[in-house]
């Protein structure tokens, strides 16, 4: 028990690191799909909405199509060369929030597919612009929609905030094995499990609400 | 009064409609019948602006115009076949969105809606959501919102269809009671025998375009 009291801090301190990671990629994740895959659903024909759709697809294709560990390799190491610096957490950030903003754009394209066309067109014989029309209309319904998807994605971020370390930076998971390394045990990593299960208890907890404030209507 | 005159459309190389000539008279009740596949609900949606015709042209009240702005100055009102009530929102609010959105204020609208609810008698239903509602409420609701906006000429695609047979009187009779209050009215349908029920006058689209008005 003093063992375990001893190595305490050090991973309470690496969950602080995963919590910011964690929070603060929902928060430009969350909004930033949305505009992405707004802009991938709207139906523009000139010059301009075909080539933004190009590059939002290429976008998703890129931070889709290659490892997260990898770009953040990239974006720490390799932007440098160009005159882009980020200290070690903004590049985490940066790199984080694009990644999972492609993979939650792609989740509410499928949402937005799922709306039927006759909403968008109930929409548009009562006059209201495409803005309305996403705002109170197709966007709620998006969301309910997509709900289930996005609880999979956010139990994936906890996890996914362990690649911190390829940078040099100390999460939960580091923290147990720097412990676990010193001491010759395994038990920081059983504590390491045990509390990336908690963590992941109450976000499917916090779904099954969030599913349930959404279910006054079918 | 809208006329269209020379309204034409084809999907590839199919004739849907072929220099078809409307005329919708005010206060009137106009069906437009015709076998599945004739061009009766392609040619809803031009009126509605849902669907752009090739050629052909709008005069409403003896002024030139076209169906986006027709649309812009809410002349038309449209109840779909499938209703397309919204799911997120109560009856209530779908019938006050549009309004609200356009400028009404929320005590009007709100005043507007529960007088429609009254005169369709949805009163009950004012917060419900709409996958509770049965098929004639959600109809009703589908009228309610397209009146709330106050438009001159109300269409409705298929109304019987989506809904349990021995309803298509109560339908005949809440057209009847809409066009009471002046309203004119559109009714696609593929039953004459509804059609009788509620038009002054018919428009049979034939397929391949071929067409007949009668009075």
């Amino acid at each position: 028990m003093s063992y375990i009291n001893s190595i305490l801090p050090a991973l309470l301190d690496g969950v602080k690191m995963t919590l910011g990671v964690f929070f603060l990629t929902l928060i430009g994740a969350i909004p930033l799909g949305m505009l992405v895959s707004v802009g991938l659903i709207q139906r523009g024909k000139n010059i301009l909405a075909k080539a933004g759709k190009a590059i939002l697809s290429a976008y998703i294709w890129v931070f889709r199509g290659t490892p997260l560990l990898l770009q953040l390799i990239f974006v720490f190491y390799g932007l440098p060369l160009i005159g882009i610096v980020f200290d070690r957490f903004s590049a985490v950030i940066f790199t984080f929030i694009l990644n999972y903003a492609a993979y939650f754009a792609e989740i509410y394209r499928g949402g937005f597919g799922a709306v039927e066309e006759g909403q968008f067109e109930a929409a548009t014989v009562l006059n209201m612009t495409r803005w309305q029309t996403l705002r109170y209309v197709v966007i709620p319904q998006v969301l309910k929609i997509v709900l289930p998807s996005m609880g999979n994605e956010v139990i994936n971020l906890v996890k996914d905030s362990s690649l911190v370390y390829v940078i040099g930076l100390g999460d939960l998971l580091r923290a147990g094995e720097v412990a676990t390394s010193r001491d010759v045990t395994l038990v920081p990593l059983v504590l390491v499990a045990v509390i990336y299960l908690v963590m992941t208890l109450l976000l499917t907890l916090l779904q099954r609400r969030v599913e349930k404030s959404f279910s006054y209507y079918k | 009064m809208l006329e269209l005159k020379n309204i034409s459309k084809r999907f590839g190389d199919q004739v849907v409609l072929d220099n078809l000539d409307v005329t919708i008279e005010d206060q009137k009740t106009l069906a437009i019948v015709g076998p599945s596949g004739a061009g009766k609900t392609t040619l809803l949606r031009i009126i509605a602006g849902l669907t752009p015709a090739d050629s052909g042209s709008f005069t409403y009240n003896g002024q030139a115009t076209s169906a986006a702005e027709l649309r812009k100055q809410g002349v038309i009102g449209v109840v779909f076949q499938g209703f397309e009530l919204f799911p997120n929102l109560s009856v209530l609010k779908n019938i006050t969105l549009a309004p609200t959105l356009q400028g009404v204020g929320a005590a009007a609208a709100e005043k507007h809606a529960r007088s429609l609810m009254d005169q369709l008698d949805l009163e009950a239903q004012a917060n419900a959501y709409p996958y509770s509602l049965s098929g004639g409420q959600k109809q009703r609701v589908a009228i309610a919102r397209a009146l709330a906006l106050d438009p001159k000429i109300l269409l409705y695609d298929e109304p019987t269809s989506a809904l349990d047979p021995n309803l298509r009187q109560s339908v005949a009779d809440l057209i009847a009671s809409v066009k009471q209050q002046g309203m004119t009215q559109v009714v696609v349908t593929h039953d004459m025998e509804f059609a009788k029920m509620v038009a002054d006058a018919t428009l049979t689209v034939a397929k391949q375009g071929s067409e007949s008005n009668e009075a």
